[in-house]
């Protein structure tokens, strides 16, 4: 199956040569396309996942579906070999199902919408966004089921299917979608604000072609892509060795009590090519927090954490794609196998960057981090409020950023691009809860020369009857230090009831019912510490205690003692420091907070929850 | 004889426009900024304005100022050290902030934190809790509030306090009896309360804001209670000294030494508010302006007269919930630097500027970076044989050389690489101007572009062509509109409240009576200082979104509109405007979320100056001729001295016209007339 795009002017673009400032000037006038996409969508949205939080992804891709501007990769070409039809002007596509695209999208509440750009009837470019819809039905309130074994009970799957065809909206089409949502009104505003920005960049497009022509227009963005192949080839000549490597991390349960998960990546140099090989990964789950990786979606986040650091200002595309060799193992929880659910994908994509910031960064400690990208904690909180109005929260929640190189990681920050926190105030107005603490949670962060950003804190007091579930990771693995520096603290989720009593809450779960008064304490991991906390400078180890971030007693863990008065006790400093620093010896580049078994074994008495079960292994 | 001063303070020059009220006459100069206490650069002026002219200071009625003290304190981190209360729970609302990191995907790698303005170790907690409806969950408990404040006055570190409650955006009560508290155990210490500096939704930005006001608070009180003084010294008491406030409206010295915050913007007004005086006059009231300076451009949009103003201020990081005309700046002015990343082989300008040092290769202050300035000199739009007001000497040979290293990395001539400099920082600049217009659903063919600040007269022609806004207009004295703009605007004061009330739900009565109330608040700052009301005029705004939705729309509208059409009118336009702006409507589900009442001083006018009988020829404007280089080709040119032009001229393009501080370039094709105001107005020939 592929679909055939319906042209009306025959004529083809020509390649002709572009000089290197007029590139330069389209390179910048697509930038703020992206922008203006971006702006369009915040105004027009309507759910707090997406206008408060960010939580959509912006895309504009070449005749050919190359992404010459955007963030997570171009998902057109798996796009075009599931659509068997038609595509012509004024057709706009929407889909959501990642078994159809070839995983463009990893899970059913990301809805894509894809509009085919057009000039003087003749197709030159294409434009797409996708965004995290509030529902997608199914099983549970958030359409995010840790539960469900299958893709089927995770809400509707919309097939590539035309939204809009020659310009005119398929209403029939949209209300039986949004008849199987529990959140219609966001929804049908969401996907309206998708559908303005992608037609507003597609009007921008059509208005580059008419002021430099179609022919420039189309060579520059072949031009953009061939730049960052040039600037790839020689990064991964730079950067990636010979000789393999391999590093690996974990899941740390599925929900369902199994895990932890292995995710095992290794990787070697091929003459100019990079390969990446997930051979050793643990097999596919029997809960939705598999994660079906696009292979082109990996070579993006490749690429994109490498480029930066050589030309930030550049536009980040696909044009090297053909340089990194990606594969992974069918049937592994990387790959899984149809049906599989998918919905709850955020742990293993987080883990994703935390494998590749290891496996790139044992050739070069200085420039490595440590880790801290944990997922993204979700809490879903929904019911009936006081006058019998279905209400449905779901909130993002954020961890530490990690020890780093440049410093310090900021505590209670955002790994994701984009994302932003909604504010409390937003959240009390609208939904029947009250936030009593928002705070980072001092020593959460590793200690280290530079700090990892504390966890957060977060006490949801509830002012209805609701049900609540939860999506988290790193509770029972540690988000580790690097260089030296000490892991993070790992996440918790305490329900303490009116009557007093205090339940520890699995880092997954769903269906928790809470009642009138309840606090429920979420609290995020801290990033790992980088370097050696020894070697922090005493005073700023004090300054870090005046601020709440480290209390005295966590102080010790920098060899730091304090006085009475809050100041520096020089002389026991240094023989602790000394003290310490023997009793460690040279410490290893990374720091685990131990084995898998020796963590497992002392799962319940320090996390208050049992271990998970091994998985099998495929290979 | 009455004359009114306007005083625009800027980085490196302080800009003096005095103004005759009975006969129009004006006089300008150009004195040196004082930045260590920007007065001293005020007062010089004034003495060289009033020396230079022989006139009396005494008989200045009014100064009216423009400046960036504020700015500055938070640009150069010099502001105060401020102690923050808040609600327990939420000591580190400043630290978390919205927990966003800039930057793509990996942008969390570089992102370095800058530091708290509010620092933690200075940031205590306090018992107490109103809900999302304004109802009080928990009294504040004022003993521990007492002895928490305590010791944080003992520290002896604090100059500025700021309280700021969660929710106290509808219910002010804990805040307030905070402040009581607070009052008592730091006498002297300036006091900012949330819930009066900005009494709205979003607990971090309202933290901010509070925290910024505090911050620059101390600075901005003794540096305006120094010039009103001084001004008093020179010009007798009743001089009335007033502020630019970042909306374009002035304040007395008394109500911006409170509310600095309000300030941040003051500068940049002053150019929007100078551009709008000139061109109004000249009848274009559609107008993009363009100030480009030498780090960077700001840019602006005014439909009908108006600027557009946002409930929003940005100056460097930090971003604040405070009223400003919607200027959007770009870091790219005459003196970035253009480079040549060695990977990737584009060619960038910016963000990374010379500054006043080393500044531009041409300059010979020790810079050796190409920059923009260095770019339109090696292209001849900077004739270096042209004195400059005696401002820099210029060195051709500096400039090539620096540019040509920028050619010789890319492989092409010298011409080519610095034609190429100048097109992309255009395009950066045009990148602003369709953030300002066709991004918000306007056409800039609509509109003319008014081009001033150093470097803006010799891009404005470029940019012309690039947004097809037509005429483009360079206005007299385009290196100190900044002053004009303060010496021709409206005291005003304003006050508002969040709403949060569904239009249905309410009433039109019920919505005056709101108004009303907020318009006796607005007025009272006026009263204080001595304003009649007889002399004030009122308007109000109210807010609207569709409930749910993030974006808002801000309404202007009189008392009589809103008593003759009701709530429906403003709904009703309400949906047009988002109409034009996203294409559809809803037609329903309207939410009020902000009301505010805007009182202003009915306006003095200024008498026209007359300007004819000036019987020059072109030929004898003229200064010599020359040559520049546009588009891959060299160019015969004429050099003309901008002073003798007047109405009735038309110089061809391709052209060069100087004055003291500032030169346009009209490029061929093109062609600039001089209008009755002085206005140079180009458009193609």
């Amino acid at each position: 199956m592929t679909a055939r795009i319906t042209e009306h002017n025959g004529t083809p673009l020509q390649r002709i040569p572009v000089d290197t400032v007029t590139v330069d000037i389209i390179e910048n006038a697509l930038r703020n396309v992206r922008v203006e996409m971006d702006a369009v969508l915040f105004r027009t949205a309507m759910s707090p996942g997406i206008r408060e939080q960010g939580d959509c992804f912006p895309m504009v891709a070449n005749r050919d579906g190359k992404m010459v501007v955007g963030q997570f990769g171009s998902f057109i070409h798996g796009l075009m070999e599931a659509y068997d039809g038609e595509l012509e002007e004024g057709d706009i596509i929407l889909t959501n199902d990642p078994y159809m695209c070839g995983a463009a999208v990893s899970h059913l509440p990301d809805w894509i919408v894809l509009v085919p750009i057009f000039k003087d009837r003749r197709h030159i470019a294409w434009s797409a966004m996708f965004g995290h819809m509030s529902d997608n039905g199914g099983m549970t309130p958030g359409s995010i089921p840790v539960q469900a074994t299958t893709i089927f009970q995770e809400g509707i799957r919309i097939p590539p299917t035309k939204l809009y065809r020659k310009g005119e909206l398929q209403s029939d089409i949209l209300e039986l979608i949004l008849h199987n949502v529990r959140t219609p009104q966001w929804n049908r505003f969401d996907l309206n604000a998708l559908v303005a920005a992608c037609n507003t960049a597609a009007r921008r497009c059509v208005e580059l072609a008419e002021r430099f022509g179609d022919d420039v227009f189309y060579s520059t963005m072949e031009l953009m892509l061939e730049r960052n192949h040039a600037a790839m080839k020689q990064i991964i000549e730079m950067i990636v060795p010979e000789e393999p490597r391999s590093f690996e991390d974990y899941v740390c349960d599925d929900g369902v009590g199994g895990g932890p998960y292995k995710i095992k990546c290794s990787l070697w140099r091929e003459g100019s090519r990079a390969v990446f090989d997930f051979a050793g990964t643990d097999p596919q789950a029997n809960s939705s927090i598999n994660f079906f990786l696009s292979e082109d979606m990996f070579r993006m986040f490749f690429g994109s954490f490498t480029i930066n650091l050589f030309d930030p200002q550049i536009l980040f595309n696909d044009g090297f794609y053909d340089l990194v060799d990606v594969r992974i193992p069918p049937g592994s929880l990387l790959k899984p196998n149809y049906p599989a659910a998918l919905s709850g994908r955020t742990h293993a994509l987080g883990r994703i960057f935390d494998v590749m910031g290891g496996l790139l960064g044992q050739g070069a400690p200085e420039a490595l981090n440590a880790a801290g990208f944990s997922d993204s904690p979700h809490l879903f909180y929904s019911g009936y409020d006081n006058s019998g109005e279905w209400f449905q929260l779901f909130q993002i929640g954020f961890g530490g950023i990690p020890g780093r190189p440049a410093g310090d990681g900021p505590d209670g920050h955002s790994l994701w691009p984009g994302f932003t926190n909604v504010p409390n105030e937003f959240v009390e107005a609208y939904f029947p809860l009250r936030i009593e603490r928002y705070e980072p949670i001092a020593d959460s962060g590793g200690a280290g020369l530079h700090r990892g950003g504390n966890g957060l804190s977060v006490a949801y007091r509830f002012l209805c009857d609701g049900t609540i579930a939860i999506h988290d990771e790193r509770w029972l693995t540690y988000p580790w230090g690097v260089n030296g520096g000490e892991p993070g603290q790992r996440s918790s989720k305490l329900l303490v009831r009116t009557d007093g009593s205090e339940h520890w809450l699995p880092s997954k779960c769903e269906g928790v019912e809470v009642k009138v008064g309840d606090i429920l304490y979420f609290n995020t991991w801290g990033g790992g510490g980088w370097g050696d906390p020894y070697r922090r400078d005493p005073e700023t180890v004090r300054l870090d205690v005046d601020r709440g971030l480290v209390t005295a007693a966590g102080a010790r863990r920098y060899g730091v003692v304090l006085n009475e008065d809050g100041s520096v006790d020089d002389d026991a400093t240094r023989t602790l420091r000394t003290q310490l620093a023997a009793q460690r010896g040279e410490p290893d580049m990374f720091n685990f907070g131990g084995s898998i078994e020796e963590i497992k074994a002392r799962a319940l008495e320090e996390t208050h929850l049992p271990p998970p079960q091994a998985p099998g292994s495929v290979n | 004889m009455s004359y009114r001063l306007g005083v625009d303070v800027g980085g490196t020059f302080t800009d003096l426009l005095l103004i005759n009220e009975q006969s129009g006459a004006t006089f300008t100069a150009k004195v040196p900024s004082t930045p260590e206490d920007s007065s001293i650069g005020v007062l010089n002026g004034i003495a060289r304005i009033c020396g230079t002219n022989n006139l009396d200071a005494g008989e200045i009625s009014r100064v009216m100022h423009g400046t960036t003290v504020a700015t500055n304190a938070v640009l150069t981190g010099r502001g105060a050290r401020v102690g923050l209360v808040t609600t327990r729970g939420y000591r580190q609302v400043l630290q978390v902030a919205r927990s966003y990191c800039p930057g793509g995907l990996g942008g969390w790698v570089s992102f370095v934190k800058k530091p708290l303005l509010a620092p933690l170790e200075l940031t205590i907690e306090a018992d107490e809790r109103i809900g999302a409806g304004g109802e009080v969950i928990r009294e504040l408990d004022e003993e521990a509030l007492t002895r928490d404040l305590q010791k944080l006055r003992a520290r002896g570190e604090v100059e500025s306090l700021t309280i700021c409650f969660i929710n106290a955006y509808i219910n002010d009560e804990n805040e307030r009896r905070a402040e009581a508290v607070a009052g008592e155990i730091f006498s002297g210490v300036p006091i900012s309360i949330s819930s009066k500096v900005v009494p709205e939704m979003q607990e971090y930005e309202r933290t901010e804001t509070t925290v910024v006001n505090a911050y620059v608070r101390p600075e901005v009180s003794k540096y305006i209670t120094n010039l009103q003084a001084a001004l008093a010294e020179q010009m007798g008491s009743d001089v009335i000294l007033s502020i630019l406030r970042s909306d374009g409206g002035l304040a007395s010295g008394r109500a911006s030494a409170q509310s600095p915050v309000n300030m941040l913007m003051s500068g940049p007004a002053g150019g929007v508010t100078g551009a709008l005086y000139f061109c109004s006059r000249a009848g274009y009231d559609n107008i993009l302006t363009f100030d480009m300076g030498g780090t960077s451009t700001d840019v602006a949009l005014i439909q009908n007269g108006k600027a557009r103003v946002r409930r929003e201020t940005i100056v460097g990081d930090v971003r604040v919930r405070a009223p400003s005309v919607d200027v959007r700046t770009v870091g790219a002015g005459g003196g970035s630097i253009a480079f040549v990343p060695e990977l990737t082989r584009a060619l960038r300008v910016g963000p990374q500027s010379a500054g006043a040092v080393p500044g531009p290769a041409a300059y010979l202050k020790g810079g050796e970076q190409p920059t923009v300035c260095d770019a339109n000199v090696v292209l001849g739009y900077l004739p270096a044989d042209v004195q400059l007001g005696g401002a820099m000497a210029i060195d051709k040979s500096a400039a090539d050389a620096a540019v040509q290293k920028l050619a010789d990395a890319m492989d092409i001539s010298l011409m080519e690489a610095a034609e190429g400099i100048i097109r992309i920082v255009n395009e950066s600049m045009f990148g602003a101007l369709r953030l300002v217009s066709v991004e918000q659903g306007y056409d800039p063919r609509d509109f003319s572009l008014v081009g001033f600040g150093g470097a803006g007269p010799l891009h404005a022609n470029a940019l012309g062509i690039l947004t097809g806004s037509w005429p483009v207009i360079i206005p007299p004295g385009p290196g100190v509109l900044c002053a004009y703009g303060d010496a021709t605007t409206q005291v005003q004061d304003e006050a508002a409240r969040t709403y949060i009330t569904m239009a249905e739900d309410t009433s039109s009565e019920n919505l005056l009576d709101d108004l009303r109330s907020l318009r006796l608040r607005a007025s009272e700052s006026l009263s204080a200082d001595g304003i009649r009301e007889q002399d004030l005029e009122a308007f109000y705004q109210a807010d609207l979104r569709y409930t749910g939705q993030a974006y808002q729309i801000t309404l202007d509208f009189t008392e009589q509109e809103l008593e003759n059409g009701g709530i429906l009118s403003l709904t009703r336009r309400f949906d047009a405007e988002h109409k034009h702006l996203f294409t559809f409507d809803l037609g329903e589900g309207h939410e009020i979320v902000m009301i505010r009442a805007i009182v202003r001083v009915r306006q003095r006018t200024i008498a026209e100056l007359e300007t004819s009988g000036m019987t020059t020829r072109l030929e004898d404007c003229k200064v010599h001729d020359t040559r520049y280089y546009y588009d891959g080709n060299w160019h015969d040119a004429a050099i003309y001295a901008r002073e003798k032009l007047h109405e009735g001229l038309t110089v061809p393009g391709p052209a060069v016209i100087s004055e003291m501080d500032s030169t346009t370039l009209v490029l061929p094709g093109y062609q600039a007339g001089v209008d009755a105001l002085g206005n140079l107005v180009i458009n193609p020939a």
